[in-house]
């Protein structure tokens, strides 16, 4: 098909703002899925997100209509994999931006907007879901008009669940959104936006074509990674995988790889012919790594091998997933795993723990630091534990987070960034109710709940998003925690000098509930280096026995003790203290007691 | 292979179940049963099918007889001194007397009929806490029973004292003791309340029980110290007995309990009796109405068996022998124990570990006394 008649657009849309239902009624309308076949939300192909109502994966769909072929670029929703929706967005010439009539924009969206922007995206404005009775339509117009600088009567009005509007819809995509432009006759040259893992066929990449033409079987290569392979099969998704002969430029489609390693072939690289290879390739490409990083481990030790393949399996889906053997004297053996952000880990976890049915112990997360330790060059710390505790320096990641709300929180919110070392950096209003803020925060400082006080603060109204913005010289300290005289590794932390006392203290008062009684004192310190910062003693018992043993009591006594000998079993020993798996993860509820 | 301690004649304790008593008390979990007046004379005489059947079992002389319930003593008189007179004779016979029971001629029959101890059921001296534990008994009921008892001839009577009680001050436990030093009994139980889940007992004490368990966590210590401050030798985790050397050198320990705690076997014969002989232990049905039609058909009554191999009665015999205060040889016991166990609590001063001519010996400590479960469940392999 020549140019002129492609559109490639994607939809942006905060969550339950109606993106999915948007695209399901787009599939039926131009018959591309009868709607008797129709699974409720067809582009969200896994379970979990169904549940969760969010996009982890993006795809991207192609459909006809009025004799143009629409490739509709689905985009990941949350702010995790905010490179992934940059590459999504790179594909395309335009996003439908989708808000809600009743809930005007959230940040997300804003986020989303603001990259669909900078990539040059023509971009359609609808407000969606105005058959609500509590729906605002024309407010909601007003806003979108101001943020993007549109007139408000361009902005479109729809209602994906009844259908109203969504033809209207289509004929104004084609109208607006520009056709792809690209050099057909140049090295072919083609973005990959995604990928997944095919058991049978390996790693398959989604791609838009900028340059060239693509044929079936020819040998290619990815120009960032080097990595070569044959372009075992080509095709499109019509919503099922569609093989044809060839992708010319300015189309959207797949290509089967063959490769059995996802890692091999990252979002954002180029594919190149090997044999007329572009001089080139696209603008872009980032090597997205892990922020936050969080041990797991087995809740049973025997489950460490099921563990291992589970991480693998997930790896082959999902490139971004870091994880190396990690062994704990607390914990014993499991995984550092490395993730993108909090909802990234939040999903693998559940993944982990739904797919694989294994039950899980995961450690407080923590982000990766830059150290600079005396006499030595830097180097990126993963594990607090492993953090030296002879430095000079210590740098840690910074976001830009940006966060919407009613302006009567305004208060609370910059209270809450004050709280966590924030630094303020901007205040406008985006309606006279609704004010967008943005701070730059330690990256550190929101993974272990800012989210939940964000949101408990303002009851729910604020919505977040964040980008990283680098690091930046941190005045942070390790504090390690001893039981019994012995350091505990799975319990150190690293916080800003400034709280480390408090946080030191928060820790250990939890410790004394969390740790039960034994035949002696035991003692729970939190210290930076060798210096003592909090103490708590858990008083030894003063007995331990039930009174009465005859001749019909001795069965009944015999297993009581060896219940508590298979209780002693299951707890791990640090320093000759009996110490519960639950107090391992005192320190993920160490903000509860914050406050 | 037989145990060290099992003997190779048979059971020379024997126990004896009697389960009728006026009123089931809400923390009580032994087999009993309430009223049933009219089936005391067919209990004992299923009691004594129940002793010829296993007679083989026993060894040719007992060395003790142990009459326990429910309350023995509410067993119809007749009937009682049938039982007793039938029962093999033996060193040692205590039975288990309820206070409001012990009548002077009660008192007479028992002393008539060969019965040498007697385990009185006071638990408490406080009218409040008698009536939190559902007794009977009003103080002076308990100082009663006792005269009629020494005036019977009886030389050597156990008391029993519960303490943990809802509502128990320590001011309360210290009175309990002194009454019980007054009336200088041979020998005394005193026993933690135990509340076990799902009682009757529980449900109505157990909040109580929670918000005073810290207060007191102190009262077992305080037990033993005014107990062995008055010449009683802690004989064992919960008894205590007049120490020989103010006792004209008898020894009072209960030679019946002591033939658990030193692992030795012995028949139960009632219902819910438990025995345990060789490496077999068995309980005998809790329901009267099968225990009764068993033996009326001259069959034995329904029975759990449970195997004790070697090992576990090994466990046992470690479990069991540092109840006492006298140490248990480790010989023959290696293989129950764990070393790096045994190195943490000797470490710890929980446990001593002696050689003598006879190899090693282990023992508690005081303070590994109080910890005696903790400490066991450290040390066994």
């Amino acid at each position: 098909m020549d140019l002129s008649h492609i559109r490639n657009f994607s939809i942006i849309a905060h969550i339950d703002h109606g993106k999915s239902t948007l695209a399901d009624r787009i599939l039926e309308l131009t018959n591309a899925v009868s709607e008797r076949d129709m699974r409720a939300q067809v582009l969200d192909s896994m379970d979990l997100e169904r549940e969760r109502g969010i996009t982890i994966k993006a795809q991207a769909v192609r459909v006809f209509w009025k004799e143009h072929e629409l490739n509709l670029i689905d985009t990941p929703g949350h702010v995790d994999f905010t490179y992934e929706v940059s590459r999504s967005l790179q594909a395309c010439e335009g996003a439908l931006l989708v808000v809600d009539a009743a809930q005007g924009t959230e940040a997300q969206t804003l986020a989303n907007t603001y990259l669909a922007i900078e990539n040059d995206l023509e971009i359609v404005p609808i407000v969606n879901k105005i058959d609500l009775p509590q729906a605002n339509p024309d407010g909601a117009a007003t806003e979108l008009a101001e943020l993007i600088g549109d007139d408000p009567d361009r902005v479109l009005r729809i209602s994906a669940k009844t259908g109203y509007g969504v033809e209207a819809l289509l004929d104004a995509a084609i109208e607006r959104i520009p056709p792809p432009s690209g050099d057909p006759s140049a090295p072919g040259r083609a973005l990959i936006f995604d990928s997944s893992y095919d058991q049978y066929r390996g790693v398959v990449a989604f791609v838009r074509v900028v340059d060239g033409v693509f044929e079936t079987g020819e040998p290619v290569k990815a120009m960032a990674t080097g990595t070569r392979f044959d372009a075992e099969e080509l095709g499109y998704m019509a919503p099922a995988r569609t093989p044809t002969t060839r992708l010319g430029a300015g189309e959207v489609g797949y290509v089967i790889t063959g490769l059995k390693d996802v890692s091999r072939l990252r979002v954002g690289d180029t594919i190149t012919q090997q044999r007329q290879p572009a001089a080139e390739p696209l603008p872009g490409y980032k090597d997205v790594k892990p922020m936050v990083f969080a041990g797991l481990f087995p809740t049973d030790s025997d489950d460490y091998p099921e563990l291992r393949d589970a991480l693998e399996k997930l790896k082959l889906n999902d490139g971004a997933l870091f994880y190396e053997p990690e062994t704990s004297q607390a914990l014993g053996f499991g995984f550092r795993c490395g993730f993108l952000g909090l909802l990234h880990m939040e999903i693998v976890r559940e993944r982990l723990e739904r797919e694989f049915d294994l039950d899980l112990l995961v450690t407080a997360p923590n982000v990766a630091y830059r150290v600079k330790p005396a006499y030595a060059d830097w180097i990126e710390v993963h594990n607090p534990a492993e953090m030296p505790r002879e430095l000079e320096l210590v740098e840690e990641p910074y976001v830009k987070a940006s966060i919407i709300v009613p302006k009567e929180y305004v208060g609370q919110i910059m209270e809450l960034c004050n709280e966590r070392r924030g630094r303020y950096d901007h205040l406008e209003y985006l309606s006279p109710e609704r004010v967008h803020l943005t701070y730059e925060l330690p990256l550190g400082e929101i993974v272990l709940d800012f989210y939940d006080q964000l949101k408990s603060r303002t009851r729910g109204y604020a919505s977040f998003d964040y980008d990283l913005a680098g690091f930046r010289d941190g005045s942070l300290v390790r504090v390690d925690v001893l039981v019994g005289g012995e350091q505990v590794d799975a319990l150190s932390l690293i916080v800003h000098r400034d709280f480390a006392y408090d946080r030191g203290r928060a820790l250990v008062e939890k410790l004394k509930e969390e740790i039960p009684r034994q035949m002696f004192d035991v003692a729970i310190q939190a210290a930076i280096g060798s210096r003592v910062i909090a103490r708590e003693t858990v008083k030894a018992k003063r007995k331990d026995v039930l009174a009465k043993c005859y001749g019909g009591d001795i069965t009944r006594k015999r297993k009581l003790i060896e219940k508590q000998k298979a209780g002693k079993k299951r707890m791990k020993q640090v320093g000759g203290v009996e110490v519960p798996q639950e107090a391992f993860l005192a320190v993920l509820n160490l903000n509860e007691s914050r406050r | 292979m037989k145990p060290a301690d099992s003997h190779p004649r048979g059971a020379r304790h024997l126990y004896v179940h009697l389960p009728f008593c006026a009123h089931r008390c809400g923390y009580c979990d032994f087999v009993t049963l309430v009223g049933r007046d009219g089936q005391h004379g067919v209990y004992v005489d299923a009691l004594l099918a129940e002793l010829e059947l296993e007679r083989a079992e026993l060894a040719p002389t007992v060395e003790t007889v142990y009459l326990g319930g429910g309350t023995p003593t509410l067993t119809r008189p007749d009937a009682l001194a049938r039982l007793l007179r039938t029962l093999p004779t033996a060193g040692e016979v205590t039975v288990e007397a309820n206070p409001e029971t012990v009548t002077p001629e009660l008192a007479r029959l028992l002393r008539g009929s060969g019965v040498t101890r007697i385990s009185l059921g006071a638990q408490s001296f406080r009218p409040h806490l008698l009536e939190v534990l559902e007794r009977r008994a009003r103080p002076e009921d308990v100082r009663r029973a006792f005269y009629h008892l020494r005036d019977a001839g009886f030389d050597n009577v156990s008391l029993d004292l519960i303490y943990g009680i809802p509502g128990q001050s320590a001011a309360d436990l210290e009175r309990d003791l002194a009454d019980v030093l007054a009336l200088g009994p041979e020998h005394v139980s005193a026993y933690e309340l135990e509340a076990k889940p799902g009682t009757r007992f529980t449900h109505a004490h157990g909040a109580e029980l929670a918000r005073q368990a810290e207060a007191m966590e102190t009262y077992y210590e305080s037990v033993v110290e005014t107990l062995t401050a008055a010449g009683y030798r802690w004989y064992e985790t919960a008894n205590f007995c007049r120490a020989s050397e103010s006792a004209g050198g008898r020894d009072l320990r209960a030679r019946h309990n002591l033939g658990y705690w030193l692992g030795r076997d012995y028949l139960g014969i009632g219902v819910g009796a438990v025995s345990t002989i060789g490496d077999t232990r068995r309980r005998n049905t809790p329901r009267l109405s099968l225990y009764l039609r068993e033996l009326g058909r001259g069959g034995a009554p329904p029975r759990e068996l449970e195997v004790v191999k070697p090992a576990t009665r090994r466990i046992e015999r470690v479990m069991l022998g540092l109840r006492l205060d006298e140490p248990i040889p480790v010989a023959g016991l290696e293989d129950a124990l764990d070393p790096a166990g045994l190195v943490r609590v000797e470490s710890l001063g929980l446990i001593r570990r002696a050689r003598t001519r006879a190899g090693q010996t282990l023992a508690l400590t005081a303070r590994g006394r109080l910890l005696g479960d903790g400490v066991t469940a450290e040390l066994l392999a």
